[in-house]
């Protein structure tokens, strides 16, 4: 059994820029995996390479143990791509859009009927199917794009910044759309600059900057590896805030931080679940009454603050969400 | 309480018996990619109005703007002289549109998605130009039934006049590779369409119009042995009958040769470069 995606010390110069410096990966096969990193990493360049688009100058990369230089063909076998932008024909209709991937994955006309079919109701097109692709909303164009790149039933999917300019509405459709094709058992390659995208996405993270593998790991590992855990708790009002606030601070663990918008009081736990009862014991003893208090990991934001240095500038875009640290609970619940 | 939201929920198994995409066999390939391109144009009412609106206004304006200037060249009257040039010339103008057209796939990312499937490079452009090629027929024959209403009639035998047509269509194709490589070179749509405006000197400084003859000396040099006169003139001998000989100096087969020489050249250099291009996009 061969891992899905290995690569040895990847390097590509575009001109004077190096997109990809010595990149080396190993990635096993049965995970939704995302390479996460922010413009300029090297996740397209590194994608592409993957999809037998672009070669490198140097290393090797072999995915399910075929080699993209000397072998692509056998790789375009396995796989399906959707790219930065959806690739799909304005002036054909959802079905014909379809109809043509499959044929040229090699399908006879019949099969191609039926997989296109399936993926229009996979994708929740089927009252789109056959309307021109030109009335089609974002989300459903993006939907329609990562349908064709599953029509072939690929070993390995693509995706490339799935939903880079989309609404948060749709967003949520194609994230509906990539989950499903993972509980299918379809095998995930994607890349993002936001974090909650991998978070919510991915059973695996692969961190990369200026080309290099950074950091890896499930979302889990890659957050305990940020730092403590973070006791969190609301109140009703602010100065019911900043009595709990004092309650925090008389404790000695650290100083605790405040959010009067949002009447939130953190504290950074290193003792993790151990220290909570303490710290409910001491506001029971205060009388500070709080709304709800949780304990949480950091977030994906926090871990690659201290892997990197910085962050990943994912906050200047109209598509990401609020990167305050509460909101992966909420999205959530 | 914090959940725990990522995928980690039990997957089935990868599907058993899901073969590998063979990938389509050379013409299915190709032909799924000119299918496309055509659906676009025929579903796209101002590409063909444009087209051909365009082509046959100017036609108008030619035939009687200019032909009442000149109603007679020598032994041929203008609108025999005028519609052969008018149409070789209009595969130019026809075949631009290819070269924005492969700009605006290269952008849209469709050729990275075709370029990711079993499929051979080559089946992509051949896919393409033969698209292009139909339209570029097309454009031929409807301005070539503009040609006969306004006035334009066949001096020569039909086989003749047929193998003109036919000579015109491949002249076509033929620029339609260099147009293609062109889009793909040029990278974006807009730099595309600029480059696009080589056709002005192709189709004006040729026979197309007016004869080389009356043009300053340093002009005609390019003018005389550029791959536009060839054609036009190889066309307009076939329909312009003993007169457009005499006034041409030369047989069909002169031109003939030279203007197939040049079809030759331009697939063989422009064939390589697009899909040299295609690869490195």
């Amino acid at each position: 059994m061969h891992a899905l995606i290995e690569a040895h010390g990847l390097s590509k110069k575009f001109g004077k820029v190096e997109a990809l410096s010595g990149l080396t990966l190993t990635l096993p096969a049965g995970k939704a995996v995302a390479i996460l990193g922010p413009n300029g990493a090297g996740k397209t360049t590194f994608i592409r390479m993957v999809a037998t688009l672009i070669q490198p100058d140097h290393g090797t990369l072999m995915v399910s143990g075929r080699d993209v230089v000397r072998d692509p063909m056998a790789v375009r076998r396995m796989i399906g791509l959707a790219g930065q932008s959806a690739a799909v024909e304005e002036m054909m209709t959802g079905r014909e859009n379809l109809m043509m991937v499959a044929r040229l994955y090699g399908q006879r006309r019949s099969e191609a009927v039926a997989s296109s079919g399936r993926i229009l109701e996979q994708m929740d097109l089927v009252d789109a199917a056959d309307r021109w692709v030109k009335t089609y909303s974002g989300g459903m164009r993006r939907r329609l794009d990562l349908g064709a790149s599953l029509v072939g039933s690929p070993r390995l999917l693509l995706l490339d910044e799935p939903t880079t300019g989309l609404d948060p509405g749709s967003r949520n459709e194609v994230w509906d759309g990539i989950r499903e094709m993972s509980w299918a058992g379809t095998d995930i390659l994607l890349t993002t600059q936001y974090l909650d995208e991998a978070d919510h996405l991915a059973a695996y993270i692969v961190i990369i900057d200026g080309g290099r593998v950074i950091a890896q790991g499930t979302p889990d590992e890659l957050k305990s590896r940020a730092g403590a855990d973070m006791v969190e708790l609301h109140t009703v009002d602010v100065p019911t805030m900043q009595r709990a606030a004092e309650v925090l601070g008389s404790l000695g663990i650290a100083e605790p931080s405040t959010d009067p918008a949002t009447r939130r009081c953190s504290l950074a736990a290193p003792g993790g679940s151990r220290l909570l009862p303490v710290v409910v014991r001491a506001l029971d003893d205060a009388a500070v009454p709080v709304e709800d208090i949780t304990l949480r990991r950091p977030t994906l934001d926090e871990v690659f603050l201290a892997l990197t240095g910085h962050t990943t500038g994912s906050t200047t875009t109209t598509t990401t969400t609020d990167t305050d640290p509460t909101s992966p609970e909420e999205d959530a619940a | 309480m914090t959940v725990d939201i990522t995928l980690d929920r039990p997957r089935p198994a990868r599907p058993v018996g899901v073969a590998e995409n063979g990938g389509a066999p050379y013409l299915v390939a190709s032909c799924q990619v000119a299918a496309r391109t055509l659906k676009k144009f025929v579903r796209t009412p101002a590409l063909i109005v444009a087209g051909t609106a365009q082509g046959v206004l100017f036609l108008l304006i030619f035939r009687y703007v200019f032909g009442g200037a000149v109603a007679h060249l020598g032994t041929l009257t203008y609108v025999d002289f005028l519609v052969p040039g008018f149409v070789v010339t209009g595969v130019l103008f026809q075949g631009m549109g290819a070269a924005s057209g492969v700009a605006d796939d290269l952008e849209g990312g469709l050729f990275d998605r075709l370029r990711s499937l079993p499929i051979r490079l080559l089946s992509i452009i051949t896919g393409r130009v033969g698209a292009d090629s139909t339209l570029v027929a097309w454009g031929v024959l409807v301005m070539t039934a503009v040609g006969f209403a306004v006035g334009f009639r066949n001096g020569g035998s039909v086989p003749d006049a047929l193998a003109a047509l036919g000579l015109t269509i491949l002249y076509g194709f033929a620029f339609v590779w260099m147009f293609i490589a062109m889009g793909l070179a040029a990278g974006s749509p807009q730099a595309a369409q600029g480059l696009s405006f080589l056709v002005f000197p192709l189709s004006f400084v040729s026979s197309a119009y007016v004869p080389v003859a009356t043009m300053p000396g340093w002009m005609q040099g390019f003018a005389t042995n550029q791959p536009m006169t060839q054609m036009v003139n190889t066309v307009r001998l076939l329909t312009g009958g003993p007169g457009a000989e005499q006034l041409l100096g030369h047989s069909v087969s002169y031109y003939l040769v030279r203007s197939l020489l040049w079809s030759v050249g331009l697939v063989v250099v422009f064939a390589p470069l697009a899909v040299w291009k295609l690869k490195r996009s």
